[in-house]
Protein backbone atom coordinates (compact mmCIF):
# COMPACT_ATOMS: atom_id res chain seq x y z
CA UNK A 1 0.00 0.00 0.00
CA UNK A 2 1.45 3.35 -1.21
CA UNK A 3 1.29 6.28 1.61
CA UNK A 4 -0.80 8.18 -1.32
CA UNK A 5 -3.81 5.53 -0.94
CA UNK A 6 -3.46 5.30 3.10
CA UNK A 7 -3.58 9.27 3.68
CA UNK A 8 -7.68 9.72 2.78
CA UNK A 9 -8.14 6.65 4.91
CA UNK A 10 -6.37 8.17 7.72
CA UNK A 11 -7.99 11.68 7.60
CA UNK A 12 -11.12 9.60 7.38
CA UNK A 13 -10.43 7.45 10.21
CA UNK A 14 -9.22 10.12 12.53
CA UNK A 15 -12.54 12.71 11.20
CA UNK A 16 -14.98 9.22 12.35
CA UNK A 17 -13.72 9.14 15.60
CA UNK A 18 -13.18 12.43 16.79
CA UNK A 19 -16.48 13.62 15.42
CA UNK A 20 -18.24 10.89 17.29
CA UNK A 21 -16.80 11.89 20.37
CA UNK A 22 -18.89 14.90 19.49
CA UNK A 23 -21.69 13.13 19.31
CA UNK A 24 -21.23 11.53 22.46
CA UNK A 25 -20.37 14.47 24.44
CA UNK A 26 -22.45 17.24 22.90
CA UNK A 27 -25.64 16.23 24.61
CA UNK A 28 -24.33 16.54 27.42
CA UNK A 29 -22.96 19.74 27.16
CA UNK A 30 -25.58 21.24 26.01
CA UNK A 31 -27.73 19.70 29.42
CA UNK A 32 -25.23 21.66 31.75
CA UNK A 33 -25.50 24.66 29.11
CA UNK A 34 -28.67 24.89 28.96
CA UNK A 35 -28.88 24.67 32.30
CA UNK A 36 -27.72 27.70 32.57
CA UNK A 37 -29.66 29.60 30.44
CA UNK A 38 -33.18 30.75 31.12
CA UNK A 39 -36.20 29.10 28.94
CA UNK A 40 -36.96 32.20 27.61
CA UNK A 41 -33.48 31.66 25.81
CA UNK A 42 -33.24 28.28 25.37
CA UNK A 43 -36.98 28.34 23.36
CA UNK A 44 -35.33 31.15 20.88
CA UNK A 45 -32.19 29.36 20.57
CA UNK A 46 -31.89 26.08 21.48
CA UNK A 47 -27.94 25.82 20.64
CA UNK A 48 -25.88 28.86 21.90
CA UNK A 49 -23.56 29.52 24.72
CA UNK A 50 -24.62 31.38 27.81
CA UNK A 51 -24.74 35.35 27.52
CA UNK A 52 -24.63 35.59 31.07
CA UNK A 53 -24.77 31.86 32.92
CA UNK A 54 -27.06 32.28 36.11
CA UNK A 55 -27.55 29.40 38.63
CA UNK A 56 -30.92 30.54 39.32
CA UNK A 57 -32.60 27.39 37.63
CA UNK A 58 -30.85 25.11 39.96
CA UNK A 59 -31.93 27.33 43.43
CA UNK A 60 -35.40 26.64 42.38
CA UNK A 61 -34.53 22.81 41.32
CA UNK A 62 -33.22 22.85 44.60
CA UNK A 63 -35.35 24.46 46.79
CA UNK A 64 -38.88 24.28 44.71
CA UNK A 65 -38.76 21.23 43.85
CA UNK A 66 -37.67 19.73 46.66
CA UNK A 67 -34.58 17.99 45.10
CA UNK A 68 -32.49 18.44 48.09
CA UNK A 69 -34.87 16.36 49.59
CA UNK A 70 -34.82 13.88 46.71
CA UNK A 71 -30.73 14.13 47.30
CA UNK A 72 -30.69 13.24 50.91
CA UNK A 73 -33.15 10.59 50.57
CA UNK A 74 -31.33 8.96 47.86
CA UNK A 75 -27.96 9.43 49.37
CA UNK A 76 -29.42 7.82 52.77
CA UNK A 77 -31.12 4.76 50.60
CA UNK A 78 -28.54 4.22 48.94
CA UNK A 79 -25.63 4.58 51.61
CA UNK A 80 -27.73 2.54 53.71
CA UNK A 81 -28.02 0.19 51.42
CA UNK A 82 -25.09 -0.46 50.53
CA UNK A 83 -23.26 -0.26 53.75
CA UNK A 84 -26.00 -2.78 55.03
CA UNK A 85 -25.48 -5.07 51.80
CA UNK A 86 -21.44 -4.90 51.80
CA UNK A 87 -21.49 -5.67 55.49
CA UNK A 88 -23.60 -8.60 55.68
CA UNK A 89 -21.69 -10.24 52.53
CA UNK A 90 -18.46 -9.50 54.05
CA UNK A 91 -19.46 -11.73 57.07
CA UNK A 92 -21.34 -14.50 55.05
CA UNK A 93 -18.12 -14.57 52.87
CA UNK A 94 -15.66 -15.85 55.47
CA UNK A 95 -16.92 -19.19 56.53
CA UNK A 96 -18.29 -20.04 53.53
CA UNK A 97 -15.18 -19.57 51.60
CA UNK A 98 -13.09 -20.54 54.61
CA UNK A 99 -14.48 -23.44 56.15
CA UNK A 100 -16.38 -26.68 55.57
CA UNK A 101 -19.26 -27.27 57.52
CA UNK A 102 -22.52 -28.98 56.64
CA UNK A 103 -24.45 -27.65 54.02
CA UNK A 104 -21.69 -25.02 53.05
CA UNK A 105 -21.51 -25.81 49.54
CA UNK A 106 -25.33 -25.94 48.83
CA UNK A 107 -25.28 -22.51 51.11
CA UNK A 108 -22.36 -21.35 48.55
CA UNK A 109 -25.03 -22.24 45.54
CA UNK A 110 -27.88 -21.05 47.24
CA UNK A 111 -26.65 -16.90 47.02
CA UNK A 112 -24.86 -17.93 43.60
CA UNK A 113 -27.81 -18.25 42.27
CA UNK A 114 -29.42 -14.87 42.87
CA UNK A 115 -26.80 -13.62 40.38
CA UNK A 116 -28.66 -14.81 37.50
CA UNK A 117 -32.36 -14.11 38.69
CA UNK A 118 -34.00 -11.23 37.65
CA UNK A 119 -34.72 -10.00 40.75
CA UNK A 120 -37.24 -7.01 39.57
CA UNK A 121 -39.55 -10.13 37.95
CA UNK A 122 -40.84 -10.84 42.14
CA UNK A 123 -41.64 -7.13 41.67
CA UNK A 124 -45.58 -7.60 42.71
CA UNK A 125 -44.56 -10.11 45.28
CA UNK A 126 -42.63 -7.42 46.90
CA UNK A 127 -44.92 -4.95 46.85
CA UNK A 128 -47.41 -6.97 48.85
CA UNK A 129 -44.53 -8.22 51.39
CA UNK A 130 -43.72 -4.55 52.09
CA UNK A 131 -47.75 -3.99 52.15
CA UNK A 132 -47.72 -6.62 55.17
CA UNK A 133 -44.70 -5.08 56.94
CA UNK A 134 -46.09 -1.65 56.72
CA UNK A 135 -43.14 -0.40 54.41
CA UNK A 136 -44.63 0.84 51.57
CA UNK A 137 -43.76 4.45 51.75
CA UNK A 138 -41.21 3.98 53.75
CA UNK A 139 -37.40 4.72 53.44
CA UNK A 140 -36.23 1.54 55.49
CA UNK A 141 -38.27 -0.81 53.61
CA UNK A 142 -36.75 0.55 50.26
CA UNK A 143 -33.18 0.44 52.03
CA UNK A 144 -33.32 -3.53 53.45
CA UNK A 145 -34.51 -4.61 49.56
CA UNK A 146 -31.40 -2.77 48.10
CA UNK A 147 -29.17 -4.07 50.28
CA UNK A 148 -30.71 -7.96 49.68
CA UNK A 149 -30.42 -7.22 45.82
CA UNK A 150 -26.10 -6.64 46.29
CA UNK A 151 -25.72 -9.66 48.40
CA UNK A 152 -25.11 -12.07 46.08
CA UNK A 153 -22.54 -10.47 44.05
CA UNK A 154 -21.13 -9.16 47.30
CA UNK A 155 -20.90 -12.48 48.55
CA UNK A 156 -20.09 -13.89 45.23
CA UNK A 157 -17.15 -11.22 44.92
CA UNK A 158 -15.55 -11.33 49.07
CA UNK A 159 -15.42 -15.14 48.76
CA UNK A 160 -13.09 -15.20 46.23
CA UNK A 161 -11.03 -12.64 47.64
CA UNK A 162 -10.86 -14.66 51.20
CA UNK A 163 -10.51 -17.70 49.26
CA UNK A 164 -7.08 -16.09 47.85
CA UNK A 165 -5.78 -15.41 51.16
CA UNK A 166 -2.97 -18.20 52.59
CA UNK A 167 -4.66 -20.60 55.26
CA UNK A 168 -1.53 -20.11 57.41
CA UNK A 169 -2.63 -17.00 58.36
CA UNK A 170 -5.70 -18.13 60.46
CA UNK A 171 -3.98 -21.45 61.33
CA UNK A 172 -1.39 -19.23 63.11
CA UNK A 173 -4.00 -16.84 64.78
CA UNK A 174 -6.04 -19.87 66.02
CA UNK A 175 -3.08 -21.49 67.48
CA UNK A 176 -2.42 -17.91 68.95
CA UNK A 177 -6.09 -18.52 70.64
CA UNK A 178 -7.87 -15.74 68.94
CA UNK A 179 -11.26 -16.56 68.24
CA UNK A 180 -13.62 -16.09 64.64
CA UNK A 181 -14.54 -12.66 65.43
CA UNK A 182 -11.06 -11.84 65.61
CA UNK A 183 -9.53 -13.26 63.36
CA UNK A 184 -12.01 -11.77 61.28
CA UNK A 185 -11.99 -8.48 62.27
CA UNK A 186 -8.31 -8.07 62.52
CA UNK A 187 -6.78 -10.46 60.03
CA UNK A 188 -9.55 -11.12 57.39
CA UNK A 189 -11.15 -7.69 56.85
CA UNK A 190 -8.50 -5.56 56.42
CA UNK A 191 -7.14 -7.97 53.61
CA UNK A 192 -9.77 -7.87 52.06
CA UNK A 193 -10.25 -3.93 51.75
CA UNK A 194 -9.58 -3.40 48.49
CA UNK A 195 -12.69 -5.85 47.15
CA UNK A 196 -14.77 -4.44 49.75
CA UNK A 197 -13.87 -0.58 48.10
CA UNK A 198 -14.79 -2.40 44.71
CA UNK A 199 -18.04 -4.28 45.64
CA UNK A 200 -19.42 -0.91 46.94
CA UNK A 201 -18.65 1.40 44.16
CA UNK A 202 -20.41 -1.58 42.32
CA UNK A 203 -23.62 -1.65 44.18
CA UNK A 204 -23.58 1.80 44.34
CA UNK A 205 -23.67 2.68 40.72
CA UNK A 206 -27.23 0.60 39.99
CA UNK A 207 -28.96 1.38 43.15
CA UNK A 208 -28.64 5.19 42.74
CA UNK A 209 -30.38 4.76 39.08
CA UNK A 210 -32.79 2.12 40.21
CA UNK A 211 -35.84 3.35 39.19
CA UNK A 212 -38.68 0.53 38.94
CA UNK A 213 -39.16 0.28 42.65
CA UNK A 214 -39.04 3.34 44.07
CA UNK A 215 -41.51 3.81 40.90
CA UNK A 216 -43.98 1.05 43.06
CA UNK A 217 -43.31 1.14 46.51
CA UNK A 218 -42.76 4.88 47.15
CA UNK A 219 -46.02 7.50 47.53
CA UNK A 220 -45.46 10.51 48.82
CA UNK A 221 -42.74 13.12 47.50
CA UNK A 222 -41.21 13.81 50.67
CA UNK A 223 -40.15 10.32 50.11
CA UNK A 224 -39.21 9.98 46.87
CA UNK A 225 -35.06 8.60 45.65
CA UNK A 226 -33.76 11.30 42.50
CA UNK A 227 -34.66 9.04 39.76
CA UNK A 228 -38.78 8.51 41.36
CA UNK A 229 -38.24 12.26 41.79
CA UNK A 230 -36.75 13.47 38.48
CA UNK A 231 -39.95 11.45 36.95
CA UNK A 232 -42.46 13.23 39.27
CA UNK A 233 -40.77 16.45 38.07
CA UNK A 234 -41.03 16.08 34.00
CA UNK A 235 -44.50 15.76 34.62
CA UNK A 236 -45.02 18.81 36.88
CA UNK A 237 -42.06 21.27 35.47
CA UNK A 238 -42.94 20.54 31.66
CA UNK A 239 -42.72 24.11 30.23
CA UNK A 240 -39.24 25.23 32.58
CA UNK A 241 -37.07 23.94 30.38
CA UNK A 242 -33.91 25.36 32.28
CA UNK A 243 -35.10 23.89 35.28
CA UNK A 244 -35.68 20.34 33.14
CA UNK A 245 -31.88 21.03 32.52
CA UNK A 246 -30.77 21.56 35.89
CA UNK A 247 -32.29 18.84 37.37
CA UNK A 248 -31.15 16.32 34.52
CA UNK A 249 -27.33 17.97 35.57
CA UNK A 250 -28.26 17.38 39.39
CA UNK A 251 -29.11 13.64 38.93
CA UNK A 252 -26.15 13.24 36.93
CA UNK A 253 -23.41 15.03 38.92
CA UNK A 254 -23.12 12.59 42.08
CA UNK A 255 -21.87 9.81 39.80
CA UNK A 256 -19.78 11.79 37.48
CA UNK A 257 -17.55 13.05 41.15
CA UNK A 258 -17.99 9.72 42.91
CA UNK A 259 -16.39 7.81 39.31
CA UNK A 260 -13.79 10.41 39.61
CA UNK A 261 -12.95 10.08 42.87
CA UNK A 262 -13.32 6.05 43.43
CA UNK A 263 -11.38 5.52 40.50
CA UNK A 264 -8.31 6.56 42.28
CA UNK A 265 -9.50 5.30 45.40
CA UNK A 266 -9.78 1.53 43.69
CA UNK A 267 -6.30 1.75 41.69
CA UNK A 268 -4.99 2.94 45.27
CA UNK A 269 -6.60 0.09 47.35
CA UNK A 270 -5.56 -2.76 44.89
CA UNK A 271 -2.14 -1.63 44.69
CA UNK A 272 -1.94 -1.44 48.03
CA UNK A 273 -2.98 -4.75 48.28
CA UNK A 274 -0.41 -5.94 45.60
CA UNK A 275 2.42 -4.20 48.03
CA UNK A 276 1.88 -6.91 50.58
CA UNK B 1 -1.81 -18.02 38.54
CA UNK B 2 0.14 -20.85 37.98
CA UNK B 3 1.36 -20.57 41.40
CA UNK B 4 -1.81 -20.45 43.11
CA UNK B 5 -3.02 -23.05 42.14
CA UNK B 6 -0.34 -25.14 43.17
CA UNK B 7 -0.40 -23.25 46.75
CA UNK B 8 -4.51 -23.46 46.51
CA UNK B 9 -4.50 -27.26 47.56
CA UNK B 10 -2.40 -27.69 50.68
CA UNK B 11 -4.13 -24.38 51.66
CA UNK B 12 -7.74 -25.82 51.12
CA UNK B 13 -6.64 -28.94 53.27
CA UNK B 14 -5.61 -27.26 56.00
CA UNK B 15 -8.74 -24.83 56.69
CA UNK B 16 -10.85 -28.04 56.03
CA UNK B 17 -8.89 -30.04 59.04
CA UNK B 18 -8.89 -26.72 61.18
CA UNK B 19 -12.61 -26.50 60.36
CA UNK B 20 -13.44 -30.23 61.40
CA UNK B 21 -11.28 -29.67 64.85
CA UNK B 22 -13.41 -26.63 65.68
CA UNK B 23 -16.36 -28.56 63.99
CA UNK B 24 -18.77 -28.95 67.38
CA UNK B 25 -18.83 -25.43 68.96
CA UNK B 26 -18.92 -23.41 66.38
CA UNK B 27 -23.03 -23.31 65.07
CA UNK B 28 -23.57 -20.35 66.94
CA UNK B 29 -20.58 -18.69 65.87
CA UNK B 30 -21.31 -19.53 61.92
CA UNK B 31 -24.85 -18.00 62.48
CA UNK B 32 -23.70 -15.01 63.85
CA UNK B 33 -22.09 -14.89 60.29
CA UNK B 34 -24.61 -16.25 58.01
CA UNK B 35 -27.88 -15.37 59.22
CA UNK B 36 -27.94 -11.41 58.46
CA UNK B 37 -26.82 -12.15 54.66
CA UNK B 38 -29.43 -15.35 54.61
CA UNK B 39 -32.42 -13.78 56.10
CA UNK B 40 -32.12 -10.50 54.21
CA UNK B 41 -31.39 -12.37 50.73
CA UNK B 42 -34.41 -14.70 51.37
CA UNK B 43 -36.96 -12.40 52.60
CA UNK B 44 -36.66 -9.75 50.01
CA UNK B 45 -35.04 -11.54 47.13
CA UNK B 46 -36.06 -15.32 46.98
CA UNK B 47 -39.17 -15.77 49.05
CA UNK B 48 -40.58 -12.86 46.01
CA UNK B 49 -39.56 -14.55 43.15
CA UNK B 50 -40.75 -18.08 44.57
CA UNK B 51 -43.90 -16.43 45.45
CA UNK B 52 -44.17 -14.80 42.05
CA UNK B 53 -44.03 -18.46 40.61
CA UNK B 54 -46.40 -19.60 43.11
CA UNK B 55 -49.04 -16.89 42.75
CA UNK B 56 -49.06 -17.09 38.82
CA UNK B 57 -51.38 -20.59 39.26
CA UNK B 58 -53.84 -19.44 41.18
CA UNK B 59 -57.06 -17.10 40.64
CA UNK B 60 -56.86 -13.61 42.22
CA UNK B 61 -59.51 -10.96 43.63
CA UNK B 62 -57.39 -8.32 43.82
CA UNK B 63 -55.11 -9.45 47.07
CA UNK B 64 -57.35 -12.93 47.36
CA UNK B 65 -56.68 -15.92 45.95
CA UNK B 66 -59.86 -17.35 45.27
CA UNK B 67 -58.96 -20.73 43.82
CA UNK B 68 -56.28 -23.23 41.88
CA UNK B 69 -55.87 -21.64 37.77
CA UNK B 70 -53.73 -24.31 36.97
CA UNK B 71 -52.46 -22.43 33.53
CA UNK B 72 -55.22 -19.76 33.40
CA UNK B 73 -53.27 -17.10 33.84
CA UNK B 74 -51.00 -18.07 31.02
CA UNK B 75 -53.65 -18.67 28.73
CA UNK B 76 -55.11 -14.85 29.69
CA UNK B 77 -52.42 -13.59 28.57
CA UNK B 78 -52.25 -15.01 25.64
CA UNK B 79 -56.30 -14.51 24.62
CA UNK B 80 -57.53 -12.10 26.74
CA UNK B 81 -57.60 -8.45 25.06
CA UNK B 82 -55.56 -6.32 25.21
CA UNK B 83 -53.47 -8.48 26.62
CA UNK B 84 -53.05 -10.95 23.69
CA UNK B 85 -52.36 -7.92 21.40
CA UNK B 86 -49.79 -6.09 23.66
CA UNK B 87 -47.81 -9.28 24.79
CA UNK B 88 -46.76 -10.09 21.16
CA UNK B 89 -46.17 -6.29 20.42
CA UNK B 90 -44.13 -5.61 23.13
CA UNK B 91 -41.96 -9.11 22.23
CA UNK B 92 -41.57 -8.12 19.22
CA UNK B 93 -40.61 -4.20 20.14
CA UNK B 94 -38.07 -5.82 22.15
CA UNK B 95 -36.78 -8.35 19.50
CA UNK B 96 -36.69 -5.45 16.92
CA UNK B 97 -34.58 -3.51 19.78
CA UNK B 98 -32.44 -6.16 20.62
CA UNK B 99 -31.57 -6.83 16.65
CA UNK B 100 -31.14 -2.84 16.12
CA UNK B 101 -28.67 -2.62 18.71
CA UNK B 102 -26.71 -5.92 17.67
CA UNK B 103 -26.43 -4.37 14.25
CA UNK B 104 -25.80 -0.51 14.84
CA UNK B 105 -24.30 -0.60 18.77
CA UNK B 106 -22.53 -3.66 18.30
CA UNK B 107 -20.77 -3.19 15.37
CA UNK B 108 -20.34 0.39 15.64
CA UNK B 109 -18.11 -0.35 18.93
CA UNK B 110 -16.07 -3.21 17.08
CA UNK B 111 -15.48 -0.78 14.36
CA UNK B 112 -14.34 1.95 17.16
CA UNK B 113 -12.13 -1.04 18.67
CA UNK B 114 -10.58 -1.80 15.56
CA UNK B 115 -9.94 2.16 14.63
CA UNK B 116 -8.43 1.95 18.21
CA UNK B 117 -6.44 -0.77 18.42
CA UNK B 118 -3.29 1.48 16.29
CA UNK B 119 -4.23 4.80 17.10
CA UNK B 120 -2.17 7.03 18.70
CA UNK B 121 -2.67 10.36 20.38
CA UNK B 122 -5.75 11.12 22.04
CA UNK B 123 -6.53 6.97 22.44
CA UNK B 124 -7.53 7.18 25.79
CA UNK B 125 -9.56 10.68 25.46
CA UNK B 126 -11.34 9.07 22.93
CA UNK B 127 -12.13 5.84 24.73
CA UNK B 128 -13.52 7.74 27.85
CA UNK B 129 -15.51 9.98 25.04
CA UNK B 130 -17.35 7.33 23.76
CA UNK B 131 -18.01 5.48 26.98
CA UNK B 132 -19.02 8.65 28.98
CA UNK B 133 -22.68 8.31 28.10
CA UNK B 134 -22.85 5.24 29.89
CA UNK B 135 -22.28 6.97 33.61
CA UNK B 136 -25.79 8.80 33.21
CA UNK B 137 -28.64 7.03 34.67
CA UNK B 138 -30.73 5.39 31.99
CA UNK B 139 -33.63 7.51 33.01
CA UNK B 140 -32.21 10.50 32.43
CA UNK B 141 -30.65 9.65 29.24
CA UNK B 142 -33.94 9.16 28.33
CA UNK B 143 -35.57 12.55 29.49
CA UNK B 144 -32.49 14.64 27.71
CA UNK B 145 -32.77 12.79 24.41
CA UNK B 146 -36.91 13.29 24.69
CA UNK B 147 -35.76 17.33 25.18
CA UNK B 148 -33.65 17.05 22.77
CA UNK B 149 -35.41 15.24 20.12
CA UNK B 150 -38.82 17.81 21.30
CA UNK B 151 -39.88 18.75 17.68
CA UNK B 152 -40.32 23.02 18.76
CA UNK B 153 -37.72 23.44 20.80
CA UNK B 154 -35.49 20.93 20.02
CA UNK B 155 -31.80 21.36 19.45
CA UNK B 156 -31.67 18.82 17.21
CA UNK B 157 -33.96 19.89 14.59
CA UNK B 158 -32.83 23.60 15.22
CA UNK B 159 -29.27 22.19 14.12
CA UNK B 160 -31.00 19.97 11.14
CA UNK B 161 -33.06 23.44 9.63
CA UNK B 162 -29.47 25.60 10.57
CA UNK B 163 -27.58 23.45 7.96
CA UNK B 164 -30.87 23.56 5.37
CA UNK B 165 -32.00 19.31 6.38
CA UNK B 166 -35.01 21.30 7.44
CA UNK B 167 -36.79 18.87 6.13
CA UNK B 168 -35.19 16.38 7.88
CA UNK B 169 -36.57 17.67 11.19
CA UNK B 170 -39.56 15.14 12.02
CA UNK B 171 -41.42 14.81 15.30
CA UNK B 172 -38.79 12.28 16.32
CA UNK B 173 -41.04 10.53 19.04
CA UNK B 174 -44.04 11.19 17.75
CA UNK B 175 -44.38 9.83 15.04
CA UNK B 176 -45.18 5.91 14.92
CA UNK B 177 -42.73 4.90 12.48
CA UNK B 178 -39.65 7.12 14.10
CA UNK B 179 -39.91 6.64 17.66
CA UNK B 180 -38.34 2.61 18.24
CA UNK B 181 -35.72 3.51 15.87
CA UNK B 182 -34.72 6.07 18.04
CA UNK B 183 -34.96 4.77 21.02
CA UNK B 184 -33.06 2.11 20.00
CA UNK B 185 -30.14 5.13 18.71
CA UNK B 186 -30.64 6.81 22.26
CA UNK B 187 -29.84 3.52 23.91
CA UNK B 188 -27.03 2.49 21.44
CA UNK B 189 -25.16 5.85 22.44
CA UNK B 190 -25.52 5.04 25.80
CA UNK B 191 -23.77 1.67 25.66
CA UNK B 192 -21.59 2.18 22.32
CA UNK B 193 -18.55 2.42 24.99
CA UNK B 194 -19.11 -0.97 26.50
CA UNK B 195 -18.66 -3.05 23.31
CA UNK B 196 -15.68 -1.07 22.29
CA UNK B 197 -14.27 -1.88 25.86
CA UNK B 198 -14.89 -5.18 25.69
CA UNK B 199 -13.76 -5.88 22.08
CA UNK B 200 -10.72 -3.71 22.75
CA UNK B 201 -9.68 -5.92 25.79
CA UNK B 202 -9.87 -9.18 23.14
CA UNK B 203 -7.99 -7.65 20.45
CA UNK B 204 -5.27 -6.79 22.81
CA UNK B 205 -5.41 -10.66 23.62
CA UNK B 206 -4.72 -11.52 20.15
CA UNK B 207 -0.87 -12.30 19.13
CA UNK B 208 0.59 -10.10 17.15
CA UNK B 209 2.35 -13.34 14.75
CA UNK B 210 -1.36 -14.24 13.46
CA UNK B 211 -1.38 -10.68 11.73
CA UNK B 212 1.64 -10.76 10.79
CA UNK B 213 1.06 -14.29 9.00
CA UNK B 214 -1.72 -13.63 7.51
CA UNK B 215 0.01 -10.21 6.22
CA UNK B 216 3.12 -12.52 4.43
CA UNK B 217 0.59 -15.05 3.43
CA UNK B 218 -0.30 -12.07 1.28
CA UNK B 219 -4.08 -11.62 2.73
CA UNK B 220 -5.49 -8.06 2.08
CA UNK B 221 -6.70 -6.12 5.65
CA UNK B 222 -10.37 -7.54 4.88
CA UNK B 223 -9.59 -11.19 4.52
CA UNK B 224 -7.16 -10.91 7.77
CA UNK B 225 -10.22 -9.57 9.38
CA UNK B 226 -12.85 -11.87 8.27
CA UNK B 227 -10.65 -15.10 8.72
CA UNK B 228 -8.48 -14.52 11.40
CA UNK B 229 -9.37 -11.51 13.49
CA UNK B 230 -13.06 -12.35 14.06
CA UNK B 231 -13.00 -16.02 14.43
CA UNK B 232 -10.77 -14.86 17.71
CA UNK B 233 -13.12 -12.42 18.60
CA UNK B 234 -15.85 -15.45 19.31
CA UNK B 235 -15.84 -15.27 22.91
CA UNK B 236 -16.38 -11.38 23.18
CA UNK B 237 -18.89 -11.57 20.30
CA UNK B 238 -20.52 -14.45 22.85
CA UNK B 239 -20.10 -12.51 25.93
CA UNK B 240 -21.48 -9.13 24.21
CA UNK B 241 -24.72 -10.89 22.77
CA UNK B 242 -25.89 -12.40 25.72
CA UNK B 243 -25.49 -9.30 27.91
CA UNK B 244 -27.02 -7.17 25.27
CA UNK B 245 -29.91 -9.65 25.03
CA UNK B 246 -30.65 -9.72 28.68
CA UNK B 247 -30.57 -5.65 28.79
CA UNK B 248 -32.58 -5.54 26.29
CA UNK B 249 -35.02 -7.39 27.42
CA UNK B 250 -35.32 -6.05 30.69
CA UNK B 251 -35.22 -2.67 28.86
CA UNK B 252 -37.74 0.04 31.66
CA UNK B 253 -36.00 3.17 32.71
CA UNK B 254 -34.98 5.04 29.51
CA UNK B 255 -38.35 3.70 27.47
CA UNK B 256 -40.40 5.06 30.34
CA UNK B 257 -38.53 8.53 30.29
CA UNK B 258 -38.88 8.72 26.53
CA UNK B 259 -42.70 7.13 26.21
CA UNK B 260 -44.66 6.73 28.93
CA UNK B 261 -45.14 3.86 30.74
CA UNK B 262 -47.81 3.19 27.55
CA UNK B 263 -44.70 3.12 24.96
CA UNK B 264 -46.36 6.01 23.25
CA UNK B 265 -46.90 7.10 21.09
CA UNK B 266 -49.92 4.08 20.18
CA UNK B 267 -47.67 1.58 21.59
CA UNK B 268 -45.51 2.22 19.21
CA UNK B 269 -42.30 1.69 21.88
CA UNK B 270 -43.88 -0.34 24.10
CA UNK B 271 -41.83 -3.38 25.62
CA UNK B 272 -42.13 -6.20 28.03
CA UNK B 273 -40.88 -4.29 31.13
CA UNK B 274 -43.43 -1.42 30.63
CA UNK B 275 -46.18 -4.12 30.02
CA UNK B 276 -44.91 -5.63 32.90
CA UNK B 277 -45.66 -2.95 35.35
CA UNK B 278 -49.00 -1.60 33.84
CA UNK B 279 -50.37 -5.17 34.18
CA UNK B 280 -49.20 -5.41 37.85
CA UNK B 281 -49.51 -1.94 38.89
CA UNK B 282 -51.83 -0.09 36.54
CA UNK B 283 -54.31 -1.35 34.39
CA UNK B 284 -54.33 -5.19 35.53
CA UNK B 285 -57.24 -4.52 37.55
CA UNK B 286 -58.78 -7.41 39.76
CA UNK B 287 -56.47 -10.27 38.23
CA UNK B 288 -53.09 -8.17 38.81
CA UNK B 289 -51.36 -10.43 40.75
CA UNK B 290 -52.35 -13.23 38.73
CA UNK B 291 -51.20 -12.08 35.01
CA UNK B 292 -48.63 -9.88 36.25
CA UNK B 293 -46.54 -13.02 38.03
CA UNK B 294 -47.46 -15.49 34.97
CA UNK B 295 -45.75 -12.49 32.76
CA UNK B 296 -42.78 -12.65 35.09
CA UNK B 297 -42.37 -16.08 35.02
CA UNK B 298 -42.73 -16.19 30.99
CA UNK B 299 -39.98 -13.35 30.74
CA UNK B 300 -37.92 -15.24 33.52
CA UNK B 301 -38.14 -19.02 31.31
CA UNK B 302 -37.80 -17.15 28.30
CA UNK B 303 -34.68 -14.58 29.05
CA UNK B 304 -33.05 -16.82 31.05
CA UNK B 305 -33.25 -19.96 28.79
CA UNK B 306 -32.14 -18.11 25.62
CA UNK B 307 -29.19 -16.58 27.43
CA UNK B 308 -28.38 -20.38 28.76
CA UNK B 309 -28.53 -21.23 24.77
CA UNK B 310 -26.68 -18.49 23.42
CA UNK B 311 -24.04 -19.00 26.15
CA UNK B 312 -23.59 -22.86 25.21
CA UNK B 313 -23.49 -22.17 21.66
CA UNK B 314 -20.63 -19.72 22.04
CA UNK B 315 -18.81 -22.29 24.25
CA UNK B 316 -19.07 -24.54 21.19
CA UNK B 317 -17.60 -22.43 18.82
CA UNK B 318 -14.97 -21.30 21.09
CA UNK B 319 -13.91 -24.86 21.79
CA UNK B 320 -13.97 -25.54 17.53
CA UNK B 321 -11.52 -22.21 17.53
CA UNK B 322 -9.07 -24.56 19.88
Amino acid sequence: MTSARRAPGRVAVHLLLWGYAVVALLPLVVMLLNSLRPTGEIFTAPLRLPTSPTLHSYLKVWTDASFSTYFLNSLIVTGGAVLIGTAVSALAAYPLARHDFFGSRFLGAYFLAGLMLPIRLGLVPIFYLMDSMGLIDSLLGLTLLYAASGVPFCVFVLSAFYRSLPGELDEAARLDGAGEFRIFGQIMLPLVRPALASVTLFQFVPLWHEFLYPLVLLRSDEKFTIPRGLSQFFGEYTTDWSALFAGLVLATAPLFVLFVLATKQIIAGLTAGMSK
Amino acid sequence: MVQARELSVPRRRAARTGARRRYAPRWRVLAVFLLPALLLYSVFIVYPLVSALDYSFFEWRGIRQTGFAGLGNYRDLLSVYPYDQQLWRAFGHNALFFGGTMLIQNTVGLLFALLLFRYGRGKRFLQAAFTTPYLVDPLVVGYLWSLLLNPTFGPVNALLDAVGLDSWALPWLGDTRTALPIVILVNAWQWVGFPMLMFSAALAGIPAEYHEAARVDGASAWQAFRRVTLPLLTPAIGVVSVLTFIGNFNAFGLVYAMAGSSGSPAGSTDVLGLLFYRVGFVEGGVEAIGRSSALAVLMFVFIFGVSLLATSYFRRRERRLV
